[in-house]
C-alpha cells in the first residue's frame, strides 16, 4: 500500500447526525493543492498515514471496523487495511487498552481508540496504573509507545455520561502526555508525532469539530507536540484555552475587537506537558488572563494554569485571573440546558471585559 | 515436546532445588522484614512453588512472563538474579527495578519478566497485549500470565480471556488458585468454584491441575505450551495450590483456622516432592544437604550484595517518569 497503489478513497461525512456520510472520490493522500477538508478527514488521514509509513502501525477499538467508527473517523480504512490492523473490539475497554499497552511494550505501535472520554474510565486501571507508571517503576526498562485516541465535549445532545471533558483529569497523570487538536493541522499532525513518542499520549478529539472544514496544505504532515499556540495575537488580555473551546475564543476574541479590547488566544495543544513558556510569554505581555475550559472548574486544569500564572507571574500580572468553564452539572440533555453548562463566547467576552476593568 | 517430564535424576534434582531456592530465600525475606530491611508489602509464594516450577523452566528464552505482586517465585525460576531481586526488595537501585518499584514490582527486561502487577487481574490485559503483539508479527512466541483466584473476580480477567479466545492469541493463563483472595475465601466470593471452567465457557482449553505436585504442573504445562505453539491458542490451568504464610505481612490470618494450614503443610510441594525422590531412593542425604548448601550461600551473596547496594540519589527522583532521549 501507498504511493503508487489503488487510489485511496476519502469519505466526507455531511452535518446531520453523527455518522451520515456523501462520499467523494478519488482523492489521494499525494495531493498537490491544498485541500478542503473536515477535521474527522484529517485525523483520517493522519491514521491511514501511520498505518502507511509504519506496519507496526494498528488501529483497535470499539465499532472501527465494520462500522466504521462511532464519529465516522475511521470509515474505510478496514477495507484499506484489513481486519488484522483495524480491529473492532468486544466492548471491554479495560482489555483493549491493556493489550494496546502490552502491544506497544512489545514493540508494535497501536492506536486504540476509546469511543468517548466517559468510556475511557472502564479502562483506567490500565492508563492510569499500568502505561503511566511501568517506564518509572521499573526503572526505565520498558517503553510504552502507545497512543490513546478519544472523543470528548459536548454539544450534541448525548447527556450525562457522554458529554464530559475529563481531559484535565488526565494531565494530572504523570508518565502519560495529553493533546487536545484543535486545528486541521494539528488533527492531521499530531497522531504521527505522538506515535514516535516512548510513551503514552492520550489524544482529545472534541466532538463538535469533526465537521469542522478547513484547508490544508498539501504538505501538511507531523507537527510537534509540545508547545502552545499563539493563534490571535492582542495586547490587552490572554485568552487561554484548548480542543472545541478555541472557536468559541477565537469568537470571542473578534467580538472583544469591536469594542477595542485586543485579545490574544492561546491554543494550550498539550495538557500535558503544559507550555509555561508560552503562556507566562503571553500573559507578561498582556497582564491579564482568563481560562476557558470546557472541564468542570474545581480542581481543573484551568485551576492549573491560574495557580501557574500567579506562581510565575504575580508581579506582572495587573488583575484578578478569571476563568470560564462548564458550569458543574452532570451535562444535561435539553440543547438549551447543556449549552447554558458549557462555555460560550459571550460569557468569554463578559469575563474578559471585567478583567480589563470595561465591565 | 514430549508432554510428560522426562525425570532424570538431573531433572528432578533441578526441580527440587528450585523449590528449595525460592523457599530458602523467602524465608530469609521474612526474617529480614522484621529487620526492616525491606518495607512495604511483602507477599510470600510459600507453598505455592510448584506452580512457577512447574511452568516456567519449560518457557524458551524468548517467551514472556506477567506476574503478580506475590512474584519472587517466578523471578527466580525465570533467572532474574536472586541478589539483584533481593536488593530491589531493599529499595537499593542495584536492584532489577533500580529499586523503584519493591517486592511487588521485579521487573526484568533480559528475561523478558514483565513485573511485578500490584493491581488484582491487571496483568492479565497486559499479557494478551503481548501475545497480540507476537501474533501480529507471526512469532511463536507464549507469554505466561500468572494470576491468583482473587483475579477470577475481575473484569479484567473476564475481558482478557474473552479476547485470547476472540482473536487466538498465544497466552498461557495460570490461575494459582490458593482458595483465598485476601482474607476472602474462593467459596465466598465466587459463585462457580471450579475456575477452569470459567476458561472453558469462553471456549479456551483448559484443565485444574494439583499445583502442590512439581509434578503434575510440569505435566499440564508441557500440554499447555505444546497446544499454544501448535494452534496460537490461549490454555488456562487452574493450579490448586495453598498459601503457608499470611497474604501479607500485616495479616493475623482471622479468616482460616491454624488446623486448615497444619493439614496443607503435611502436603506441601517440597515435602512431597522430595519425599517422593526419598521414598524412592532418587535422592541422597548429601546431594540434599549439596542443594541445601548452595541455597544458603548464594543466599548470604545475596544479602551482601544488597547490603552494598546504593540508595538511589534524590535528585533522580523524577527521571524516566518520561523517556529521557528522542524516539
Amino acid at each position: 500500500m501507498g504511493a503508487g497503489g489503488e487510489p485511496h478513497a476519502l469519505h466526507i461525512c455531511g452535518k446531520g447526525g453523527l455518522t451520515g456520510s456523501t462520499r467523494i472520490m478519488p482523492q489521494d493522500l499525494d495531493r498537490s493543492e491544498p485541500a478542503e477538508l473536515s477535521y474527522r478527514e484529517a485525523v483520517r488521514e493522519a491514521i491511514r498515514d501511520a498505518l502507511i509509513r509504519d506496519q507496526r502501525v494498528f488501529l483497535m477499538g470499539e465499532d472501527v471496523g465494520r462500522y466504521g467508527g462511532c464519529y465516522a473517523v475511521s470509515k474505510g480504512l478496514l477495507s484499506e487495511f484489513g481486519a488484522e490492523r483495524i480491529r473492532d473490539t468486544p466492548l471491554s475497554e479495560s482489555a483493549f487498552t491493556g493489550a494496546g499497552i502490552g502491544a506497544a511494550i512489545a514493540g508494535m505501535r497501536p492506536i486504540v481508540e476509546l469511543m468517548t472520554v466517559n468510556f475511557s474510565l472502564l479502562a483506567l486501571d490500565q492508563i492510569l496504573n499500568t502505561a503511566a507508571t511501568i517506564r518509572h517503576m521499573s526503572g526505565n526498562q520498558f517503553d510504552v509507545p502507545l497512543v490513546i485516541r478519544m472523543a470528548t465535549g459536548a454539544g450534541r445532545q448525548l447527556a450525562a455520561q457522554h458529554s464530559h471533558s475529563l481531559e484535565g483529569w488526565y494531565a494530572h497523570i504523570p508518565g502519560i502526555k495529553v493533546l487536545a487538536p484543535a486545528t486541521i493541522e494539528d488533527a492531521r499532525g499530531m497522531l504521527w508525532t505522538a506515535l514516535e513518542d516512548p510513551d503514552p499520549v492520550l489524544i482529545f478529539e472534541n466532538i463538535m469539530l469533526y465537521n469542522m472544514m478547513g484547508k490544508l496544505a498539501a504538505d501538511a504532515g507531523p507537527v510537534e507536540i509540545a508547545k502552545a499556540a499563539v493563534r490571535r495575537e492582542g495586547r490587552d488580555i490572554s485568552l487561554i484555552t484548548y480542543g472545541g473551546s478555541l472557536w468559541k475564543t477565537l469568537e470571542a476574541a473578534s467580538l472583544l475587537a469591536a469594542e477595542n479590547i485586543e485579545a490574544e488566544v492561546i491554543d494550550l495543544r498539550s495538557l500535558r506537558p503544559l507550555d509555561d513558556a508560552t503562556i507566562m510569554a503571553s500573559v507578561s505581555k498582556t497582564r491579564r488572563a482568563i481560562i476557558v475550559d470546557e472541564g468542570w472548574r474545581s480542581g481543573s486544569i484551568s485551576a492549573e494554569i491560574c495557580a501557574r500564572i500567579v506562581e510565575q507571574t504575580f508581579w506582572e500580572i495587573d488583575a484578578p485571573l478569571g476563568r470560564v468553564c462548564s458550569e458543574e452539572v452532570p451535562v444535561p440533555y435539553p440543547r438549551h440546558l447543556e449549552q447554558a453548562a458549557i462555555p460560550q463566547a459571550a460569557k468569554i467576552v463578559a469575563a474578559a471585559k471585567v478583567a480589563v476593568g470595561r465591565a | 515436546m514430549s508432554d510428560k517430564p522426562h525425570l532424570s535424576r538431573a531433572h528432578e534434582l533441578d526441580l527440587l532445588k528450585h523449590m528449595i531456592r525460592i523457599r530458602r530465600f523467602e524465608d530469609k525475606c521474612a526474617e529480614l522484614y522484621t529487620q526492616e530491611k525491606i518495607r512495604g508489602f511483602l507477599h510470600l509464594y510459600d507453598g505455592e512453588e510448584a506452580v512457577a516450577v512447574g511452568v516456567i523452566p519449560i518457557l524458551e528464552k524468548a517467551d514472556r512472563i506477567v506476574s503478580t505482586y506475590r512474584e519472587h517465585g517466578h523471578a527466580l525460576v525465570r533467572g532474574v538474579p536472586m541478589k539483584a531481586a533481593l536488593a530491589e526488595m531493599y529499595g537499593k537501585q542495584e536492584g532489577c527495578s533500580g529499586g523503584r518499584g519493591g517486592s511487588m514490582h521485579l521487573f526484568d527486561r533480559a528475561t523478558n519478566f514483565y513485573g511485578g502487577n500490584a493491581i488484582v487481574a491487571g496483568g492479565l490485559p497486559l499479557a494478551v497485549g503481548l501475545a497480540l503483539a507476537d501474533h501480529m508479527r507471526a512469532e511463536n512466541i507464549v507469554t505466561a500470565c500468572f494470576f491468583g483466584d482473587g483475579a477470577v473476580a475481575e473484569g479484567e480477567f473476564h475481558e482478557s480471556l474473552n479476547l485470547a479466545a476472540l482473536w487466538a492469541l498465544p497466552v498461557l493463563f495460570v490461575c494459582e488458585n490458593n482458595l483465598y483472595a485476601m482474607g476472602t475465601a474462593l467459596a465466598l466470593s465466587e459463585s462457580e468454584t471450579d475456575l477452569h471452567l470459567k476458561a472453558a465457557s469462553y471456549r479456551i482449553a483448559s484443565e485444574p491441575v494439583d499445583g502442590m505436585d512439581v509434578v503434575a504442573v510440569e505435566a499440564a504445562a508441557r500440554r499447555a505450551v505444546r497446544a499454544i505453539r501448535e494452534t496460537g491458542k490461549p490454555y488456562f490451568l487452574e493450579c490448586r495450590t495453598y498459601r503457608f504464610r499470611a497474604h501479607s505481612m500485616f495479616d493475623a490470618q482471622l479468616y482460616r483456622t491454624k488446623a486448615e494450614g497444619e493439614a496443607w503443610r503435611q502436603k506441601g510441594p517440597i515435602v512431597r516432592f522430595r519425599g517422593w525422590l526419598e521414598s524412592n531412593r532418587m535422592i541422597h542425604p548429601e546431594e540434599l544437604a549439596r542443594i541445601e548448601a548452595e541455597v544458603a550461600a548464594e543466599i548470604n551473596e545475596a544479602i551482601a550484595f544488597a547490603e552494598a547496594g546504593t540508595w538511589e540519589p534524590a535528585e533522580n527522583l523524577t527521571r524516566f517518569t518520561y523517556a529521557e532521549r528522542a524516539a
